[in-house]
Formats: structure tokens, sequence, C-alpha cells
């Protein structure tokens, strides 16, 4: 079977950013993007769970894009722009995919 | 009644106690946990019930002068409280000026919940408010962030382009709890006695226990960001926590010495501008001042101020709303 190379942005983020960042996204040159919620985790900030939250304040999301080699920097750096601010981890990593025209 | 047996009273109300077991379980590590679907579902029950018995009452009562005086008075606390804040957390810790303008911004907004759990109070005490009250509780949530915008300001990075202030207020006033308040409010409003009477088996009666629920769920929230946030927190800034709604409820007695509230809705006043958000400014604090630390301010306004306001501060309140309206 064969494999298209493409690049993977994994985008871990405080829940409260997650509309500016999708809203980014559908402005930029991507063809979709993935949103998964996460369940808690530790990093910089302490330990943080999204258990009995009201809030999303204190919640954290996980938004996926795959993205074609040549289109990265154009998605990387105004993504990076906007949550570098903010508390969460992004990271680039190789995958490969079965359908080339969907990324 | 005296004070002290306001206060026992209240203490011993299952409203305070769930919460107090929410917090002792969090504290010894216990696995009971909310979901935060549920929690969310469970405030957005709160805010609909709440919003709506307020909006039936004013369709009773017919509105006047007074609830645009209290509106108004209500929207001065909320951009002043923060101010006064600021200068005290300056003064008084050692928090950076963007970390004091956000918790000063929680404790200009107001706590929803803290509100309905003093509307309990009241009726247990047999006192009436003005149904308008919510709507004060609506307006009261943005001004205290805007001030915290602005304090800040001089301490701030510029912000990226596309972050504007506008923008953020458009997230701050379309979020889902202020519509669900306000849009119930207005529905019960609308509807009147004969909406209440068609949604009060829902809305009225299990009130309370919906109440125990959620309150259950804010203890254990509060009690594990004691336990993990609460090294961020000096004995100073646990002072602010307590001291603080104090004065100003305080403040708040004065204004409404000019206002002719009634003695509930002088107290539910009072509690408004006593209370610290932990829903709405929270979440606004994390996308307008990122660099501000979130367990300072959620550790602070959750773990805090509103134990100190739902055990010992709505009986103060409801005392001296009686000296001032009675």
């Amino acid at each position: 079977m064969e494999l298209h190379a493409r690049k993977r942005i994994d985008i871990v983020l405080e829940a409260p950013v997650l509309k500016r960042l999708t809203d980014l996204l559908d402005r930029l040159d991507v063809t979709g993007y993935t949103v998964l919620p996460v369940l808690g985790g530790k990093g910089h900030h302490g330990v943080w769970s999204r258990e009995g939250l009201p809030s999303t304040a204190g919640a954290m999301v996980s938004v996926t894009v795959i993205a074609a080699e040549e289109n990265l920097d154009a998605v990387l750096e105004p993504v990076f722009a906007l949550v570098k601010r903010h508390i969460g981890i992004v990271t680039v990593s190789d995958v490969a995919v079965l359908r080339a025209d969907h990324f | 009644m005296s004070i002290l047996d306001l206060a026992v009273q209240n203490i011993v109300s299952p409203m305070v106690l769930f919460f107090a077991l929410g917090v002792a379980a969090a504290l010894i590590r216990s696995d009971l946990s909310v979901p935060e679907a549920a929690a969310k579902l469970l405030a957005l029950y709160l805010m609909l019930a709440i919003g709506f018995k307020g909006g039936a009452e004013v369709a009773k009562s017919g509105i006047d002068a007074t609830m645009a005086l209290t509106i108004g008075a209500g929207i001065l606390m909320s951009f002043s409280i923060p101010v006064i804040g600021f200068a005290l957390l300056r003064l008084t810790t050692r928090l950076s000026a963007i970390d004091a303008a956000a918790v000063a911004g929680h404790y200009g907004s107001i706590s929803i919940v803290t509100f309905v759990a003093a509307t309990e109070a009241l009726k247990s005490l047999g006192l009436a408010y003005e149904g308008y009250l919510i709507a004060v509780a609506a307006v009261m949530e943005t001004p205290a962030i805007i001030a915290a915008l602005l304090l800040a300001r001089r301490g701030a990075p510029a912000r990226p382009e596309g972050e504007s202030t506008s923008a953020l207020l458009r997230e701050v006033g379309t979020n889902g709890s202020v519509v669900v308040l306000v849009g119930a409010f207005l529905i019960g409003w609308a509807t009147g006695e004969e909406g209440m009477a068609m949604i009060a088996p829902f809305i009225v009666d299990p009130f309370r226990g919906i109440l125990c629920l959620f309150l259950l769920d804010m203890g254990l929230v509060a009690g594990r960001g004691l336990r993990q946030g609460g090294r961020a927190l000096s004995p100073a800034l646990i002072g602010f926590g307590i001291y603080f709604p104090l004065l100003s409820a305080a403040l708040t007695g004065l204004l409404a010495l000019t206002l002719g509230l009634s003695v509930g809705g002088t107290a539910l006043l009072i509690t408004l501008a006593a209370s610290a958000s932990y829903i709405a400014v929270p979440a606004a604090m994390r996308l307008a001042l990122p660099e501000a630390n979130p367990a300072i301010y959620l550790t602070l306004s959750l773990g805090v101020t509103f134990p100190f306001n739902l055990t010992l501060g709505i009986p103060l309140y409801a005392a001296l709303a009686q000296r001032i309206a009675g």
C-alpha cells in the first residue's frame, strides 16, 4: 500500500484558547484538524485535571493538524505566535498518511 | 437572631456541609470526583433556575427606579473593587502587577454560586429579595475584567495582533454562563407566574439538592486546588482572600444606604460585591493575561474566599443588611 509522508503538529493547549486556535486554523491553509479532550497531566504549572471543573480555565485540550512539509512553516509560525504566551506543548512529528489528497 | 445564630444555622445547612465533605474528600485524596461534563451541567442548571426565578419575580413585582439605580451601583462596584484590591495587593503582597491585576479582577466580578447560596440562606430566614438582583449579578461580571486589563496594561507585554480588548469582551459577553443567566432571566420575565408554574417542579423543588451536589464538586475542586496550589499563596495573600470581601461588603453597604432596597436585596448586593469569580473571570484571564499565574487566582478565589463567604460571609452580610435596611 502506498504511503505519503506528512508532518503532524500536536498542540496541547489550555482550553480557553481553543476557539482562537481553531479560528486561526480555519483561516490558514490547512485541510482540517482534530480536537481531543485531555484528562489531566503535570507540567511547569504543576498537576492539573479537568475533573469537576465548571470553567474552561484549568482544563486542557489537544489539537492535531496534518500538513504537507512545504506548508509546515506557514502553519507553525502563526500557530506558535498565538500559543506561545499560553500554557501548552507544541510538537511536530513525521507521519505517513494513506490518502495524499486529504492533506 | 444574632450573628452567631445566623452563622451556626448557615454552617450546619446541608449545602455547606456537602461543600465541606468535598474539601475533606480531596484532602484525604479520595477518588471521589464529579465528571467535568456533569459539573458543567449542574452549573448550567443553577444559572437557568436562578435566572428564571429572578425574571419571574420581576414580572410579578414590576420594575422601578431602584432597579436602574441598583444596576448602576453594581457596575460601579464591579469596576472600582478591582482598583482598590490591586492597590492593596501591591502594598501588602509581593505579587507582580499582572498577578495582582488578575486577582483583583476576580474580586470585582461575582460568584453566582455564592449568590445562589445566599438566596437559600435568605429563604431560611424568611427574607424576600428583589428579583432583578439577578440582572445586577449579570452586569457585574464584565466591568471587573475591563478594570483588571487596564490595571495590568502597564506591566503587560504588547499583545499580538488580533487580541484586541473588544474581541476579548465579545468572548466574555457571549460566555455560556452569561447567556444562560440573562436568557433565563428574560424568559422568566416574559412568561411570569404562568411560566413559573409550568417548570417549578424542575427548577424549584430539586434546586437545593442539585446545589448540594454542585457544592460537593466545588469542595472537591477547592480542596484539590488547596492541596496542589496552596504553596502559591503567601499568608498575606490568604489574609487578602478573607479581609478583602469584608471591605467590599462594607463599601457596598455604604452605597446600599442610598438605594432603598429590601433587607434581602441589600444582603444579596453585598454578597455579590464580596464574592469572587471562579468560572467566567479565570477563563477571561487565561485569554487576556496568560502571564498571570492561575494557581494564585483560582486557589485564592475558590479555595479561600468562596469557603469563607459560604460559611461566615453570608451570615455576616445578612446581618449587615439588617442593620442597613431593617
